[in-house]
């Protein structure tokens, strides 16, 4: 129970710092796309006999990369679904082959928080601290970049090095979160909490804390439904993400309106906070 | 003929009532799919084509749960995620795939809780595997009216909205001026596409319904500007990546490890994403003649110049 209460906490920060730029990338549909293919690598290496762990990990950068580089042509959401749909085929190719998966299908799709080994306890936290140690390395570029991509340009972030680069922390972000609490959990506490945040404040590092506090609250409260009522744990963080983004959404309405009159309002508050100035290099 | 074909199609293809069904239903479901698809992919909205797929396995466990048919929990599921996109309804596409993952989040939620319950009722979990990845080759030929049946709406709401959802989707400014109801256009096609992945996921599988969906009209608007040309090319290309997977899946049964067949979703998709990939060939070719032209151009303006790389 313990074990499970400190693995769910590292998860609930991963998902708090990663969901953060996939909400602000409005990146959803990655977010879905990576957890959910690389299931595909978990069945694969389970057919070859290698940790789970490398499959998720190969087939979670596989994806991501696939994405990236046929994205940076193609649309972007179209390519993202066949990626997913071709790592689900290979998915069912594999578990056609090896007939005795079923069980450990369900748990990789939900989870099994409240099943977690101690000795899963180091690398999951060492994966976190990477992951989080690479966001806080591309935290100003990855930020202008997904905020105001032709800025990041001019000052010569590549956006698409940043895309490659964000999809990368996705995919890790996967590899260390989908054996503890399985593909569609990680999904909701990835987009939930962020969203939420984000309609709670303007400012970008009290939303980033806020996105880490509010996955975290999340977490905690559905190990305890979980506990308490039997019900799993994925229906929980489900419906508290649901609830979460709904209250965002009626804070963000109560504040506009508020502000009335909006057009008078919005005008004086652009006086007040002139836009940045850009510094020339020359 | 046969003689001739004997290495293509193995014994007993065309006598198995299974196969039958299959072709004939999996050409159904690519028409609808190709059609729906290329107005998906033009309105960016492939995020959405691929969450109802997930949103109806919440809604057939549900209804395994109370005992009812899968596709009306598919539908009553994917109506009520489509409602609750729109009401959101933001109409930037970022904004949009947000809304569309929280919806998604929330039924995949559900999906956990009624998976579980019927895992504890019904003492099974062997729905998950069906659900997700469907047979092709399990389907009921008496399912055959049903589908057809709800094909034939899908293509009939298209064929009404087709104009309007056309301009909208190309031009919303536009559209609105000229009085037509974007917003309404807008959520009759949101209801048009999740009937149809409840049609496409209950027979082929979810991940055959948004390969289908996205797959061949993604390639199919790279090889034409016409959306009318897109629609029929891309429902040639679904059918025609249907019954060469169907054709493989089925000889696949006397490859090794024999007795146990390559699942078609496996084939379906890997042809469907090689013909995507081909898709791209023309317009790649293209670009590197341009970059080539350009380089001879620059070099021949360079000859006697000394360099003068970091000017400007």
């Amino acid at each position: 129970m313990v074990n499970a209460w400190i693995v769910a906490s590292i998860v609930a920060v991963v998902a708090g710092v990663v969901g953060f730029f996939v909400v602000l990338r409005g990146a959803a549909f990655v977010a879905h796309a990576i957890p959910n293919g690389a299931f595909a690598g978990a069945a694969g290496a389970v057919l070859v006999g290698v940790d789970t762990i490398v499959g998720l990990g190969v087939f979670s950068l596989l994806g991501a990369l696939t994405i990236g580089v046929l994205g940076r042509r193609g649309r972007s959401d179209a390519v993202t679904a066949l990626t997913l749909v071709t790592m689900l085929g290979l998915g069912a190719l594999f578990l056609s082959v090896s007939s005795e998966y079923e069980p450990a299908v369900y748990s990789l799709l939900f989870g099994e928080v409240l099943g977690i080994s101690p000795s899963e306890l180091a690398p999951t936290a060492a994966l976190a601290g990477v992951c989080v140690l690479v966001v806080a390395l591309l935290y100003r570029p990855l930020m202008l970049s997904s905020v105001l991509a032709e800025v990041g340009e001019a000052r010569g972030i590549g956006r698409w090095r940043m895309e490659l680069a964000f999809l990368a922390v996705v995919a890790l972000a996967t590899t260390m979160t989908v054996p503890v609490v399985g593909t569609l959990l990680i999904f909701s506490l990835m987009i939930g909490a962020p969203a939420a945040a984000r309609s709670f404040t303007d400012r970008p590092q009290r939303a980033l804390a806020l996105s880490v506090a509010l996955a975290l609250v999340t977490v905690w409260a559905a190990i305890a439904l979980s506990y308490t009522t039997n019900y799993p744990i994925g229906f929980f963080v489900g419906a508290s993400a649901a609830a979460l983004y709904a209250i965002g959404r009626g804070w963000a309405a109560v504040r506009r309106a508020r502000r009335a009159p909006p057009a008078g309002a919005r005008a004086a508050r652009h006086e007040a906070h002139p836009p940045e100035r850009h510094t020339i290099l020359t | 003929m046969s003689h001739f074909l004997a290495p293509v199609f193995e014994v007993g293809f065309f006598e198995s009532d299974a196969v039958r069904t299959a072709v004939i239903v999996g050409a159904a479901v690519a028409v609808v799919a190709g059609a729906l698809g290329v107005f998906t992919v033009m309105r960016g909205q492939s995020f959405a084509a691929e969450a109802f797929g997930d949103i109806g396995t919440s809604g057939g466990s549900g209804a395994f749960l109370i005992g009812a048919a899968p596709l009306v929990g598919f539908l009553v599921f994917g109506v009520l995620a489509a409602g609750a996109m729109e009401l959101v309804g933001i109409q930037r596409a970022r904004g949009r795939d947000l809304a569309t993952g929280i919806a998604l989040g929330a039924a995949l939620g559900l999906a956990a809780l009624f998976m579980y319950l019927d895992s504890t009722i019904h003492n099974t979990t062997g729905v998950v595997v069906t659900i997700l990845f469907g047979s092709i080759f399990e389907i009921a030929g008496s399912t055959i009216p049903l589908v057809a049946a709800l094909a034939a709406a899908v293509v009939a709401v298209l064929l009404v909205i087709h104009r309007p959802l056309l301009l909208s989707t190309v031009s919303p400014e536009i559209a609105g001026a000229r009085g037509v109801p974007v917003r309404i256009v807008g959520a009759t096609y949101l209801l048009a596409l999740a009937a149809a992945v409840a049609l496409c996921a209950l027979t082929i599988g979810s991940i055959l319904s948004t390969a289908l969906l996205i797959g061949p009209a993604a390639a199919a608007l790279r090889a034409t500007r016409r959306p009318g040309r897109a629609v029929l090319l891309a429902a040639a290309l679904g059918v025609a990546a249907m019954w060469l997977g169907i054709v493989l899946a089925y000889d696949s049964y006397y490859w090794p490890p024999r007795g146990n067949g390559w699942p078609v979703s496996f084939f379906v998709v890997t042809i469907v994403f090689v013909v995507y990939l081909l898709s791209g060939v023309p317009a790649w070719r293209e670009r590197r003649r341009a970059h080539a032209a350009t380089a001879r151009r620059a070099f021949a303006d360079d000859r006697g110049t000394p360099h003068r790389a970091t000017a400007g």
